[in-house]
């Protein structure tokens, strides 16, 4: 506990905490009776828990997301899985430690499991870039899912990441190529893809593993186009405004089913998945089979078409008053019935 | 019978010449942005824009593009009327779209799309606009890429996308971020069909478009000096603590890395584009196997 990451807006709740740890300690050396008092404490410490954790802010949610201590893929692919094992490499070129995968069992069943990876402690987070990809790593995981779709395994995936990495290196290696592709052919892959965002999803270098049948979050995390921080210095060209930029840009589990960009949130304990990964993990597990059992008795054409029907439902926009549009000259003398066919065709 | 015969008679709406003139700004001179050189505009658009001395491919409009690159600048235009709302009500974000609007008067959105044809042969063309919200691809460009790669898969029609964009809508944060999948997916069926895309990376393109649809051509090609990557120079300076190459994400350094087929200069591109296509249309008699 002591090794805890506390936040500034949990202090209230850790300064009450104290006090009464302090209160004990006095009751304890001078044989005094403070039961009455400590209970009170006791009772509303909980009742300011509950108020708190309850009500999270998009700001609050994001800095839990975002706490170190935080369980990882491999955290929860050893809390939910049997039989992890974990495979290397993209054949390319590198073996990139910011993305894990293999193959495991869920319940039994054989599944690729594939993940962001942040590290433990510092060296651990510079040998994985901090969970940030390069090219390499999103081949590896591209490797492993073709893998998996050879042989007929569902493919399970955990976002985690702040984004691709940005370097010069993984700019020569093609970056974008990489991303594009797994968004690609995880389009057209015939078995269950199911994608969990258990900490931060930043953009396309989270989406890189996120085109699935379903796509579920965990109830504190985040997910973006562009991090808080990178559209706070754009926006406003200061990124400490983060937590505002926060707020305004729909990143919750809520906003995103709201969206009907995912189909599920997975409970966290009190307080953010760090305070009991038992309790996370099994929930999570809960989810993760419910939605399986219900994609693995359809066929390879089923999956992909849901897949597609899931993403091509995404945007909103509106069709302008024709009124107010320019209409060129020689449009308006010659329509001709074969354009006004064509217009329909390409608006189903 | 040959592609070229049943596009012969289509019908097609004569639009976009007169459009591309009332693009360029008022004022007879322009300054070259890379070396300087100060040249009429009416030089100037004779050399498809492009600097005279030092070979600078100024940034197009999609109406100047389509003039230079369709037969008679003939576009038969898809989803005209479609424009963005403000999903997310993002603070700021209405009064930026009608600013967009009213600096555009002819696009509605960061990319025009629809059908036309090169050298003759039919093709389903998205050209983006880089002067409408910097190209920025929120939910319409994400949905006219899409409507317009379902319609060539339909029509059995070549792909043809140029590509011009600073990256992501951020006013419509995931929805736009799910733009990349969803235009990734159609590109799925399409090329999984066997149909063919040419993807065109034009000055700049950056973040979420190129590292969804236009990195997927079959084709990739590029104009000259045009900045193509995923993350911008600042932030990879900022991250490696280190000064870049001038000719850092440029078309040409990102074809000796080996992440372009081509890089073509503009007076070459329609000319590039038409023999692409041209080896793609299957003769009848000449083909192999049957
Ligand atoms: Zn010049």
């Amino acid at each position: 506990m002591a090794a805890e990451q506390m936040l500034p807006f949990e202090k209230p709740i850790s300064d009450l905490r104290e006090k009464i740890a302090t209160l004990k300690t006095l009751a304890e050396s001078n044989g005094m009776d403070f039961s009455e008092e400590i209970a009170r404490l006791e009772e509303k410490c909980k009742q300011m828990e509950e108020e708190l954790y309850n009500e999270l802010s998009p700001a609050q949610k994001m800095h839990i997301a975002r706490l170190h201590q935080r369980p990882t893929s491999l955290d929860f692919i050893h809390a939910v899985f049997t039989d992890f094992m974990e495979l290397h490499g993209d054949r390319l070129f590198a073996d990139d430690l910011a993305i894990v995968g293999g193959l495991a069992k869920l319940n039994g069943l054989p599944v690729t499991v594939i993940g962001h990876q942040r590290g433990k402690d510092t060296k651990d987070n510079i040998a994985r870039f901090f969970g940030s990809p390069h090219p390499e790593g999103f081949r590896k995981a591209l490797r492993l899912m073709q893998q998996a779709n050879k042989f007929n395994r569902p493919i399970i995936t955990l976002i985690d990441t702040k984004g691709a990495y940005p370097g010069n290196t993984a700019e020569e290696r093609g970056q974008s190529e990489a991303i594009a592709r797994n968004l690609r052919e995880m389009a057209g892959f015939g078995v269950p893809i199911i994608c969990i965002v258990i900490g931060e999803g930043g953009s396309g270098g989270a989406l890189a593993l996120g085109v699935g049948n379903r796509v579920l979050m965990l109830e504190n995390a985040i997910y973006s186009a562009i991090s808080p921080n990178g559209a706070a210095s754009i926006l406003w060209k200061d990124a400490t405004k983060a937590d505002i930029a926060a707020e305004a840009m729909k990143i919750t589990a809520k906003d995103l089913l709201e969206f009907e960009v995912i189909e599920d949130i997975i409970e966290e304990p009190q307080g953010g998945a760090h305070k009991d990964l038992a309790f996370t993990a099994e929930r999570l597990k809960e989810k993760l089979w419910k939605h399986l059992a219900e994609l693995l008795p359809m066929t390879s054409e089923q999956l992909i078409e849901d897949r597609y029907n899931k993403f091509r439902k995404i945007g909103e926009f509106r069709m302008a008053e024709a009124a107010s549009k320019e209409i060129p000259e020689e449009v308006a003398e010659e329509p001709g019935a074969e354009a006004s066919e064509m217009t329909e065709s390409a608006k189903v | 019978m040959q592609i070229k015969d049943l596009f012969s008679k289509k019908k097609y709406a004569t639009i976009p010449s007169e459009r591309p003139k009332r693009d360029i700004p008022e004022g007879l001179m322009n300054k070259c942005s890379k070396c300087g050189t100060i040249q009429y505009s009416k030089e100037l658009d004779k050399n498809l824009k492009v600097c005279s001395s030092c070979g600078h491919h100024y940034r197009l409009s999609a109406w100047e593009r389509i003039g230079m690159t369709l037969d008679d600048g003939r576009l038969y235009e898809y989803d005209a009327e479609m424009e963005s709302v403000d999903p997310l009500e993002f603070p700021g974000y209405k009064g930026k779209l009608e600013q967009q609007r009213q600096k555009n008067p002819n696009l509605r959105d960061a990319v025009v799309t629809g059908e036309g044809a090169i050298n003759g042969l039919p093709v389903v063309v998205a050209v983006m606009s880089f002067d409408f919200f910097s190209g920025s691809m929120g939910s319409v460009v994400g949905e006219k890429i899409t409507r317009a790669i379902e319609a060539a898969h339909e029509k059995k029609l070549p792909m043809l996308i140029f590509s011009t964009s600073g990256g992501a809508r951020m006013q419509e944060s995931i929805l736009s971020l799910m733009q990349m999948a969803k235009t990734s997916a159609a590109l799925s069926k399409f090329q999984g069909a066997g149909g063919l895309f040419i993807s065109v990376f034009t000055d700049p393109t950056m973040g979420g478009v190129s590292a969804s649809f236009a990195s997927l051509g079959d084709y990739n090609l590029a104009e000259p000096g045009a900045l193509v990557g995923f993350a911008g120079r600042i932030v990879i300076e900022q991250t490696i603590r280190q000064k870049l190459p001038d000719n850092f994400q440029t078309a040409e350094f990102n074809m000796q890395h080996g992440q372009l087929d081509l890089v073509v200069h503009r007076k070459d591109m329609k000319t590039t584009i038409g023999k692409l296509l041209d080896m793609h249309t299957v003769r009848e008699g000449l083909s192999h196997g049957g």
